[in-house]
């Protein structure tokens, strides 16, 4: 079954010829009409369509977005602020970035709606330290929306008013885990709260009431407002709405950022038919499918089990190829749809040596605030980047493993188990190699390349 | 006195033991109230929670309900209700207790996770609880022994760290024994009120320091050291100078002001070592100053007064002076309410008036008051004055001017620092009882070397009119004469009768003085007592509000007579 053609909405003008990221261009294609027509409905009729649409965040939780607004303590009196999450700091993961360097406009008009709808009068783009250049191209962009009222006070005369600010990030993954990402907005080390009692919805930025949302969910909230979110359920699988993004790399004939109803195309029909299979004389060997931190799958393997189609119960007997890429099914397997990064490994990569370079970053990024994470992040690089660099005893792929189960589930924030959950799978997965590493590097060639 | 309203509680299960806990409490302290140990680091009573140590993990429970009835669900195995348990580990700190709460703390889970958490602290700290000041009174050694699995699979080399890192000009840190647990930089910040510590560097690598241009040198940097549940911040002053466990503690009073903060001293074959405050949430928390942690160093001074002679020889010298009359006595803020007592005694003997000396100073709004006496309260209640002392000894000088005094009784009083010249000491006779050399005592008759706070027992009243008793931690110095002793023996030669043992004087002050008519020395509390100060509440005390006291009325300047 070869897989269904592209359906872009997000990212309908990405590298369109011709389509510019300026107000001209972006109004040219329609922009800045939904917010309009939002502008004459009442904020919770807005609110209600998001809970109506099922939108799931595309930062990498899932949560869904009408929750997460439904969360918001209103009631208190205090501002409530909203923050846009644009740090996309998850490794294999793209997407936001052409977002806001080619359709700023997009993410600024998605930005509003939200803002309107949930009473919020300042917002905060909250941008990695490194994407300079989209940092640049949001400011002109919002300077163009000021200078025509899209944002600002009274903005076209709603008496609704709205400022959006960029807050260029530290360079730190950890920013991008919202309470993290609140107290480096706050002018802090990006050390992420503890919740309880600091949830963002109750007690967020400078202990107000906060919404963090991802860029791209910024803009399904526009998309949502135009067409509806009943039409928005449409798309996708029922418990994933809505159209999703993948970011492919690595070993694939065309990687890149594909655009898809959620849970139409399978894992088999993204890599095979629209990235182009795997490289001249190369087969596949693993995938992680949700960013870096998602657990990885092993081609070969199989998945058993019963899910609900509808209302039935249907077993179901998946190869690697054939899981649908959404959420559920992805997490039914025992890994994650997370950000939509797809990191793909052909038959030239050892396992072992990939699990240093990940470790290596995970425990470059530990913010260092809570035990767990910060010592075991940096024990695991030390066990894989020796196996790689130095002596690999056979013991040493169960006391990864041993180290890595004592992380999850343990920590402040979700960080515990994006630096384990890699050496958990690797080593579940892929076994055999680990425990033989010691014997497999004796023919590895001398002068290979240094990884970490 | 007004009782506090009763707070309202909440009934928890913790390890099958049931308690009422006040609500607000966290799992930590709720444990502790049923003598259950929840091992933890970050967490401090005293401190803000951040829940960053990890070692603190519990399992944690509700009561299960019927989600549509809202009924109780029953275990039919036990035929109670079931409970509900989280299938993660939560913290203890960071948990407050909620009605039906269920905690277990000895679970498989529980324990995994205390391993995990115990191995990974370990990992990278420094082997050398040899040479460590810690070691003793370290919460990694009792919690690695208490918890962890007693071995290492730790095979990597250990991070690097500054060594000695000089804080500030009384800490001393040692990075690499640091568990970033971060009380020091939360106590600098929200107690002390300077915020000047912080981590630098990031996961494994993030190492504490001071801001940019910044030193912890504010006057309470000491307590960061105390604080530090391993190591890591050591007292410039204490460092590689004993052993713990050698030490000896006594339960001692802060005399820089009238905080009377709590305090114990350490020390080993009567020397001191050091002096670390003493738990009392109605007076000092579990914080005091630097500058009181010092005082201990006093009683090896060089200039401390002790004297060969017997001390009835000096007291017959004392008395012959007596036998002139005309005797007026200056006592202190600084004696006890014994002293004070027996010195009311003495000038009643002696027809003498009482005289006080006001010793005051700028405040700190934490632990140091303005009034830097430690029992102006004392002379108050045990009738030595009836106002309090004008800013200098106004009265006296101009009776030493005047002729009509011939012999003045100092008690541990620099009468020059007081405000009389060396010509009106030259015109009297000075007996002088005191611990440290001065130029009184220099132009005393009759010099009787007395004791040091730490080498005596008795009490002080601080500014909350608490009695709070201090006591003996080392012998006195050789040639120095017990302050009672002393005292007592002189009101014999002036005629009158007292005791001088400390639990007999306590029946006679207790039988004379209304407000302690109730209390005898031994049955005091630790944290003291609170007296009925009602009948001073006129008085122009000068303390502003420090922790924990605020005064009645705005405080005024020291009345000057």
């Amino acid at each position: 079954m070869s897989a269904p053609a592209q359906k872009r909405i997000i990212f309908q003008h990405i590298d369109e010829p011709g389509y510019t990221n300026d107000l001209a261009c972006y109004l040219k294609h329609g922009g800045y009409e939904v917010m309009k027509r939002s502008f004459a409905r009442p904020p919770q009729e807005l609110i209600d369509e998001v809970k109506k649409s099922g939108l799931r965040g595309r930062g990498g939780a899932g949560f869904p977005c009408g929750v997460k607004w439904g969360l918001v303590d209103r009631k208190s009196g205090k501002p409530i602020y909203l923050i846009v999450n644009a740090d996309e700091s998850e490794p294999g993961t793209f997407k936001d970035r052409y977002i806001m360097q080619q359709d700023p406009h997009q993410l600024i008009e998605g930005t509003i709606i939200s803002c309107f709808a949930n009473n919020v009068k300042q917002a905060y783009i909250y941008i990695r330290g490194e994407m300079a250049e989209g940092a640049r191209i949001l400011e002109k962009a919002i300077a163009e929306a000021r200078a025509t009222n899209f944002v600002g006070p009274n903005i076209l005369g709603s008496s609704y008013s709205c400022e959006i600010f960029v807050h260029r990030g530290a360079g730190a993954y950890i920013c991008g885990e919202e309470t993290g990402l609140i107290e480096s907005l706050e002018g802090k080390r990006a050390n992420p709260r503890i919740k309880p009692p600091y949830f963002p919805a109750v007690l967020g930025l400078y202990q107000c009431p906060t919404i963090v949302n991802n860029v791209e969910t910024l803009c399904h909230v526009k998309y949502i407002a135009d067409v509806g979110g009943e039409a928005f359920t449409k798309i996708g699988t029922p418990n994933h709405t809505g159209p999703r993004i993948f970011c492919v790399s690595g070993h694939v004939q065309r990687p890149g950022y594909y655009e898809f109803p959620a849970g139409t195309v399978t894992m088999g029909q993204l890599l095979n038919d629209v990235c182009g299979g795997p490289l001249p004389g190369r087969t596949f060997k693993a995938v992680i499918p949700g960013g870096s931190s998602a657990k990885v799958m092993r081609f070969g393997e199989r998945y058993k089990g019963k899910r609900k189609v509808g209302t039935d119960m249907v077993d179901y007997d998946w190869g690697v190829e054939d899981v649908p890429m959404d959420f559920d099914s992805l997490g039914m397997i025992g890994t994650m749809g997370g950000s939509g990064g797809v990191i793909v490994m052909d038959d030239s990569v050892n396992m072992v040596e990939a699990l240093a370079n990940i470790n290596a970053f995970y425990s470059h990024e530990s913010c260092g605030q809570c035990t767990p994470c910060r010592e075991g992040s940096l024990w695991m690089k030390k066990i894989s980047t020796r196996m790689v660099h130095g002596d690999a005893r056979p013991e040493d792929a169960a006391l990864l493993k041993s180290v890595a189960d004592q992380i999850p589930g343990r920590t402040i924030c979700a960080f515990g188990e994006a630096c384990s959950w890699p050496t958990q799978s690797f080593y579940l997965k892929f076994k055999d190699e680990f425990d033989s590493y010691s014997e497999a590097k004796k023919t590895l060639p001398a002068d290979r390349r240094v990884l970490v | 006195m007004i009782q506090p309203a009763k707070p309202e509680l909440v009934t928890v299960n913790i390890d099958g033991k049931e308690i009422a806990v006040p609500k607000g409490t966290n799992v930590i302290e709720a444990a502790r109230m049923v003598n259950v140990d929840v091992p933890h680091y970050c967490y401090h009573p005293k401190l803000a929670v951040v829940g960053n140590c990890r070692m603190c993990l519990i399992e944690m429970g509700m009561p299960a309900v019927d989600p549509a009835t809202k009924a109780p669900v029953i275990d039919p195995a036990t035929g109670k209700q079931k409970i509900n348990w989280i299938p993660r580990p939560q913290i203890g700190c960071g948990t407050n207790v909620s009605p039906g709460l269920h905690v277990r703390t000895t679970s498989p889970m529980v324990k995994d996770a205390r391993e995990g958490v115990m191995e990974f602290l370990l990992i990278n700290h420094p082997l050398d609880c040899p040479i460590c000041d810690q070691a003793g009174e370290c919460k990694l050694q009792e919690q690695a022994t208490g918890y962890g699995r007693g071995y290492s699979r730790f095979v990597e080399q250990k991070n690097v760290k500054p060594k000695r890192t000089q804080l500030g000009p009384r800490v001393t840190l040692d990075d690499e024994r640091c568990v970033l647990c971060s009380r020091c930089i939360r106590f600098s910040r929200d107690i002390a009120g300077k915020d000047v510590l912080g981590f630098v560097d990031r996961g494994s690598y993030s190492t504490l320091t001071c801001h940019p241009d910044k030193k912890l040198d504010h006057n309470y940097s000491l307590n960061t050291v105390d604080i530090c549940p391993v190591g890591a911040l050591t007292s410039t002053d204490f460092r590689f100078k004993m052993r713990v466990w050698f030490l000896k503690q006594t339960n001692t009073i802060d005399t820089e002001s009238s905080v009377g903060v709590n305090t114990v001293a350490w020390s080993r074959e009567g020397v001191l070592y050091r002096i670390t405050p003493r738990q009392n949430d109605e007076v000092n928390d579990t914080w005091m100053a630097d500058s009181g942690r010092v005082l201990y160093k006093q009683v090896a001074a060089a200039d401390r007064l002790s004297s060969k002679e017997a001390l009835d020889a000096l007291v017959a010298k004392a008395a012959a002076l007596f036998a002139a009359g005309s005797v007026s006595i200056v006592g202190s803020g600084r004696s006890s309410v014994e002293e004070q007592f027996l010195t009311k005694k003495l000038a009643t003997a002696l027809k003498a008036q009482g005289h006080l000396v006001n010793r005051t100073a700028q405040g700190d709004k934490l632990l140091i008051s303005a009034d830097r006496n430690p029992n102006l309260r004392g002379a108050l209640v045990t009738g030595l004055i009836s106002q309090l002392p004008c800013s200098e000894l106004k009265q006296l000088s101009r009776e030493i001017d005047a002729g009509t005094i011939k012999t003045v009784v100092a008690i541990n009083e620099d009468l020059t620092a007081a405000g009389l010249t060396s010509t009106q000491l030259a015109k009297v006779s000075i007996v002088y009882l005191g611990t440290h050399a001065n130029a009184t005592s220099a132009a005393a008759k009759v010099v009787i070397p007395t004791l040091t706070v730490f080498e005596k027992a008795g009490t002080f009243v601080n500014q909350q009119f608490r009695i709070q008793k201090f006591a003996k931690a080392v012998p006195g110095l050789a040639g120095a004469n017990d302050d009672l002793v002393v005292l007592s023996k002189l009101v014999a030669a002036a005629g009158g009768s007292v005791i001088s043992e400390l639990n007999a004087l306590w029946t006679a002050i207790a039988a004379e003085v209304p407000v302690l008519s109730t209390i005898l020395y031994r049955n005091l509390p630790d944290t003291g007592l609170l007296l009925d100060g009602t009948a001073w509440a006129g008085l122009p005390f000068v303390e502003s509000e420090t922790l924990h006291y605020k005064p009645a009325q705005p405080a005024v300047a020291a009345a000057t007579a």
